[in-house]
């Protein structure tokens, strides 16, 4: 056993954190949040001169060749600082599918212009239904030729207005087993019949639509097998929910640390408000939901980086990460005040992500009902 | 990271589980905390600990010079298996708080007396700390022991002192000055045997009508000096010793997890008139989320341990693991009593009772978890203002 991070990686959480208060204050959070684009091209391309996008891309395709608990670093720097951007789409949504079962050439094509910062990357996976079970996927790619032709809504893209390429999973095949076939295609979102549309959000993080009217795209954009997809996207979303999870860790502590300042210095009644008992076990409350969170989730993250079997372990950890950060985000805004609950103060940067984060890759009653079913009931 | 146990430690928790099927009587089963109550059972719980001791697990966790393996980790799985099993026979008192106490604030004459005989399980130990008027305020007792010639004469009562009707011995707070300011400065670690005239116990019976405590009334019970632990008006620096040596918390998380497997168990058998529990999505979410706190709580304890093990001393993490593995605790009994349903009131032994899964009895045993050895409240005040160093108010 041993439950400390490497010299490395504590090495890698203070440049992240270093490199993330410098380039991106919360100014520029909401600078950011407000423009087009939703992203900064500019962070985008000194995150690619610090290896970040190619951190688990091999070395071979001009990758760092890191492991999960380096990304998950990554992302609690990320999740505490917060940065708008597609990174979690390209490095925990897009990559994975290519690493996994992309082709040579696929591999060679992409994985280096994705390591340089030049290539966005996201995945069009859920639709209308909303749900990440694999008989949601209803999206239809037809074979025509040396062609497959997709007609079909996805919805909750995260990022497809900044993508350069998305992985699409659609439905070649319908029979009694969902998870049959089910292909993946690395889709340009420039080809003709794509329409894409931004929404506004609580995490203000360019959920879009993406429509596909006969969308013709050659038999070499398939990832893996045809009708062979779903494990690639199990394999998938686990990466993205424990990237997620990281984000959420981060974001806890900096509520954390955020409210513990605050009530030490907002004076009420002649005292400190963190002299109060009522604060002093709201704040421990915040503390152990943050404390417990990283535990399960370090242990879920080391798991899955180890390739053990640990399906039932990210889901434990993803319903006690949901409803640990929208606890500890309440909190954090009641500790504030009215002020907390402006868009001129942090804190409410944090509670729209903690809103956004909950439904993301499976609530809390979809992943109790895995370890539900993990227990054999 | 790693967080796997190593071969070692897997084997070692195997040789547990066959050392318990071995040599526990078949059907036999501990309540909380490893606790026994009838006279019959404390037998069977005194040959487990004589059966460790020669085992050399006993004191696993102490250092090689006094004759343990200087093994943490093992001495929390051993913890962890044997609550878990509900196998009677630790030493909670004796192994995991007196000695380490000994160890470091005792003189030699002290070690030699006492070590060897509790490593060898030959004597009962019980802990003579809370007073009524001393609960989470432990520097407010009052208890006290007066020097005469030789002698500290003890006058006062104590209360919840587990084990007292059992104990050859006590490891005793008491005040030798009771004007020190702050008041932890007036307070000295002395060793009572329980032989000595003046000492009365009277049991405190809990609402699952069980005589896990009892109060302690010290009537000129005189004590010879050499007893005395550390310095005088010292003694609360010893009895933190005492109280830090294991803080896991492991064998709460143990019981309670395994409440939570049979509470699954139960919920997959059909009942009478044919509704199964575990079909109902209800159900499924009350358990998951149980098995999830579980799961959560298991790695807390095993974080203090890992600490521990390295030779660290755990702050505010003993104190997490401490609030939401009790509450842990809690939550399991009354998750158990809630699916359970009307059945969930009857009592281990009534026609119509689940003997494999009694919540009901569990709910009441637990119910002081959140209490015993630190309330909650506490736990949370040691958070807020030594983890996060908020103003005292």
């Amino acid at each position: 056993m041993d439950l400390d991070f490497t010299q490395e990686q504590d090495m890698l959480r203070n440049s992240a954190r270093d490199f993330l208060t410098t380039e991106c204050d919360k100014k520029k959070v909401r600078e950011i949040e407000e423009s087009a684009e939703g992203y900064s091209a500019e962070i985008w391309r000194k995150m690619a001169e610090l290896g970040w996008q190619g951190l688990m891309i091999p070395e071979e395709y001009d990758g760092m060749g890191m492991g999960l608990m380096d990304l998950l670093v990554i992302f609690e720097e990320i999740g505490r600082n917060i940065l708008p951007s597609p990174f979690l789409a390209t490095v925990a949504l897009g990559v994975p599918p290519i690493v996994e079962a992309g082709t040579e050439e696929m591999k060679k094509d992409f994985l280096p212009r994705v390591a340089s910062g030049e290539v966005i990357l996201t995945l069009a996976l859920t639709e209308p239904s909303a749900g990440y079970s694999p008989d949601c996927i209803k999206l239809k790619a037809e074979a025509k030729g040396d062609n497959f032709v997709l007609n079909g809504i996805k919805l909750f893209v995260e990022f497809a207005s900044a993508a350069d390429y998305m992985v699409v999973a659609a439905r070649t095949r319908s029979g009694a087993d969902p998870t049959e076939g089910i292909t993946l295609f690395l889709v340009d979102s420039k080809s003709p019949g794509i329409k894409i549309e931004p929404f506004a959000t609580t995490g203000m993080d360019r959920q879009c639509e993406v429509a596909f009217d006969n969308v013709s795209v050659p038999k070499s954009s398939v990832i893996g097998e045809v009708d062979k997809g779903w494990h690639i996207i199990e394999k998938t979303l686990k990466i993205a929910t424990v990237a997620k999870m990281a984000e959420m860790s981060g974001g806890m502590q900096a509520i954390l640390d955020m409210s513990v300042a605050y009530a030490k210095e907002r004076v009420q009644y002649g005292r400190p408000i963190g002299s109060y008992q009522a604060i002093q076990h709201m704040l421990a409350d915040m503390f152990i939901r943050s404390f417990t969170s990283k535990n399960i989730l370090y242990e879920a993250a080391w798991m899955a980086a180890e390739g053990i079997d640990c399906d039932a372990k990210v889901s434990t950890a993803k319903a006690w990460c949901n409803e640990a950060y929208k606890k500890v985000a309440e909190d954090g805004v009641q500790v504030h005040g009215a002020i907390g609950t402006t868009r001129d103060h942090d804190m409410g940067l944090y509670y729209r992500r903690a809103m956004a984060a909950f439904p993301t890759y499976g609530d809390t009653e979809d992943h109790r009902e895995v370890v539900a079913i993990s227990l054999g009931l | 990271m790693d967080f796997k146990f190593t071969p070692e430690q897997d084997k070692f928790r195997q040789e547990i589980r066959d050392f318990v099927k071995k040599e526990l009587p078949p059907g036999f089963e501990t309540g909380v905390g490893g606790h026994v109550e009838t006279d019959e059972e404390w037998k069977v719980a005194r040959a487990m600990t004589k059966k460790l001791a020669e085992k050399g697990w006993l004191n696993i966790g102490w250092p090689r010079e006094y004759g343990g393996q200087d093994n943490h980790m093992f001495s929390v799985i051993l913890n962890e298996e044997m609550n878990y099993l509900c196998a009677p026979g630790l030493d909670f008192g004796g192994v995991g708080m007196l000695a380490p106490a000994l160890m470091k604030h005792g003189n030699e004459e002290q070690k030699k007396e006492h070590l060897g005989r509790i490593a060898r399980g030959e004597v009962v130990w019980c802990q003579g700390w809370s007073e009524p008027e001393a609960g989470s305020d432990l520097p407010n007792l009052k208890t006290r022991a007066v020097e005469d010639g030789d002698y500290y004469v003890i006058n006062g009562q104590k209360v919840w002192t587990s084990l007292a009707h059992h104990a050859d011995w006590c490891f005793l707070l008491a005040k030798t000055n009771p004007d020190a300011q702050p008041k932890h400065r007036g307070i000295t670690f002395i060793l009572v045997d329980f032989k000595t005239p003046g000492i009365t116990i009277r049991p405190l019976v809990t609402m699952a009508k069980e005589r896990s405590f009892s109060e302690v009334f010290y009537d000129n019970v005189r004590v010879p000096k050499k007893n005395v632990v550390g310095e005088v008006n010292g003694g609360f620096k010893v009895a933190m010793t005492a109280a830090g040596f294991e803080r896991s918390g492991i064998y709460r998380i143990a019981l309670a997890l395994r409440n939570v497997d049979r509470m699954i168990e139960w919920s997959k058998k059909p009942q009478p008139g044919g509704y199964v529990p575990a079909k109902d999505p209800v159900v499924r979410q009350k358990l998951a989320n149980i098995y999830i706190e579980g799961r959560i709580s298991r790695m807390l304890a095993y974080r203090v341990a890992w600490l521990q093990s390295q030779g660290l001393e755990p702050e505010w993490e003993a104190s997490v693991a401490r609030v939401f593995g009790s509450e842990f605790q809690q939550h399991s009994a009354e998750v158990g009593s809630q699916i359970m349903g009307l059945r969930g009131m009857l009592m281990k032994g009534s026609k119509w009772a689940d003997e494999d899964c009694n919540m009901a009895l569990q709910a009441m045993l637990g119910i002081g978890a959140t209490i015993a050895a630190g309330t909650s409240e506490v736990q949370r005040n040691a958070i807020a203002l030594r983890g996060l160093e908020l103003p005292r108010g």
